[in-house]
């Protein structure tokens, strides 16, 4: 055979081998915490709250651990999304396309974005020390929210940077102020983009455990107030595992296993409903 | 050609930072006439006709010196208000940018932004520019459906509707038509001849044989430079500059010294 032949085969192997590397880890993922998981999810592990425990016990369930992550991640999110939306239009609309500032916010975010989480919770614990806030649903709130705003802001600022100038263009030619601008072209236009970003957020805070280990504190009972301590799902999963008892270690990944059907519900819910939201998007 | 000014642009000259795009121009544009402003690519035509509008605002560093007096006032005073300038003027892209939003919202999109709530007097500003835009027959069915699904032609007029729903005073156009297939480039500039009655219209455009068709009066631009203007049978047929008449008629510019 010769030798460019031989090139294109051997790239194109690498190529393939990536993408089974990539494939291979979530189906390995999702089979290793179905098969420990499975036994040990039943109606109970979704409806009650643990008893004897959370940390030994074996009976009852973990509802405590998903309304406590359901809570904590949608309130995140919500405070993510006050912060990086206006940030967003800003850097788009009111700066141009050169300015330092716009550059320096988003080399900042870059660097937020890469920052361990385990470091955003030392910082909510030292920040709740700081102004005398206990571990509480607030705290946690409050820590997730920082820890997703750059993954927020970045995501859809990459779909901002995309629409363009000449439809911000079309707008101010009509009178439009740039705020009317912002609101009923742009935003119209990239809210397929802004719901993607929300939810790819929403997954990375409910999912996170370093932020919310210093934080939340953890507790056997459902969320109920801002100012209390709440459970979430990755410290129930880290502590069920930490224990030497086989029959809650398999709790611990029957609450794995919930974990990851909510992202993966939230993969999917993203992907539908942003091809929803195309309809009027300009192409 | 004796006619009344609508657009008066007095010593201009544009800087994008360092370069400078437009260089001292001084020109008459006519009211209620079709005025071509040709010229080869990057001569500055396009920055000239933003400036009619202020969108070369939206440009990182630009510089502006000199007047543009848009019925007798110049929009570069502080006073003046970007938003009622920009009223006045519906522009035409390149390419048409309808809004993300059905067909119905783009022609009321400047209406609503301008205060007018009342849903009737809508469906009214609605249907007469779609009218006048020659849109209303083929649309009126699906007004509420994304306007991102008519053709690029379809579009340009719904962006033709959308413009003149403001009641502009003046339609400017940067070469609407060359996005265009030929079928409809030529309702494009069908519309233009029959609006020119109300309207002052401004087209940049690099296609000659369209200014020949369309235009009242042509500019020509070279490198930033106003080298020549006037009434368009003057202007095509007895070129005064020795430039215009090598474009006019295909010939390198380059080769002609002064």
């Amino acid at each position: 055979m010769d030798k460019r032949k031989i090139e294109e085969s051997i790239f194109k192997f690498f190529m393939i081998f990536s993408a089974i590397i990539v494939v291979g880890s979530l189906v390995f993922i999702l089979a290793v915490i179905f098969w420990k998981g499975i036994s040990a999810l039943n109606l109970d592990m979704i409806i009650k709250t643990p008893k004897g425990g959370y940390y030994l016990g074996k009976e009852g369930g973990i509802l405590n651990a998903i309304l406590g992550s359901l809570v904590l991640g949608i309130g995140a999110t919500l405070l993510a999304l006050l912060v990086s939306l206006p940030l967003v239009f800003y850097l788009n609309l009111y700066l141009g396309k050169d300015s330092r500032l716009a550059a320096t916010v988003r080399f900042f975010l870059d660097v937020l974005w890469g920052i361990p989480a385990i470091v955003y919770g030392a910082l909510g614990f030292t920040l709740m020390v700081f102004l005398g806030i206990p571990a509480s649903l607030l705290a946690g709130i409050i820590t997730v929210a920082l820890l997703i705003i750059p993954i927020m802001s970045r995501s859809m600022d990459e779909v901002f940077k995309m629409i363009p100038f000449e439809l911000k263009e079309a707008s101010l030619a009509m009178g439009a102020t740039k705020l009317e601008t912002a609101i009923k072209v742009v935003f119209r236009q990239a809210l397929p983009g802004i719901v993607t970003a929300v939810l790819i957020a929403f997954g990375r805070g409910i999912g996170d455990a370093a932020s919310v280990l210093f934080t939340t504190g953890f507790t056997d009972s459902l969320p109920y107030s801002l100012f209390k301590p709440v459970a979430t799902l990755p410290l129930a999963i880290f502590f069920q595992l930490g224990t030497p008892f086989p029959e809650v270690q398999q709790r611990g990944y029957a609450a794995a296993l919930v974990l990851t059907a909510i992202i993966l519900f939230i993969s999917i819910l993203s992907r539908v409903l942003s091809r929803r939201l195309t309809r009027h998007v300009i192409k | 050609m004796k006619f009344k000014t609508h657009i008066s642009v007095k010593s201009l000259s544009v800087w994008y930072g360092q370069h400078k795009v437009l260089n001292d121009i001084t020109v008459d544009i006519p009211d209620k006439k079709i005025t071509a402003i040709i010229g080869p690519s990057g001569c500055g035509k396009t920055t000239l006709l933003k400036s009619f509008n202020r969108l070369i605002d939206l440009q990182d560093g630009v510089k502006v010196r000199g007047k543009v007096l848009v019925d007798g006032e110049d929009i570069y005073e502080p006073k003046v208000e970007v938003m009622d300038l920009r009223r006045k003027m519906g522009l035409l892209f390149q390419r048409p940018q309808v809004l993300p939003m059905s067909i119905y919202d783009n022609v009321a999109y400047g209406p609503k932004i301008h205060g007018i709530r009342d849903k009737k007097q809508l469906d009214k500003i609605v249907q007469r520019h779609l009218k006048e835009s020659s849109l209303w027959e083929e649309v009126k069915d699906r007004l509420h459906g994304p306007a991102s699904k008519l053709s690029i032609g379809q579009q340009q007029r719904l962006c033709l509707a959308r413009g003149l729903a403001v009641e502009p005073e003046i339609i400017l156009g940067d070469e609407s038509t060359s996005a265009l297939d030929p079928m409809s480039a030529e309702r494009i500039e069908r519309n233009f001849l029959e609006l020119k009655n109300k309207y002052t219209i401004v087209l940049v455009t690099h296609i000659l044989r369209q200014a020949k068709r369309l235009a009242d009066y042509v500019i020509f631009l070279y490198l930033g430079n106003l080298i020549e203007h006037g009434p368009a049978e003057d202007f095509f047929s007895n070129p005064k500059d020795p430039r215009t008449d090598a474009y006019i008629n295909g010939r390198f510019i380059e080769e002609i010294r002064k």
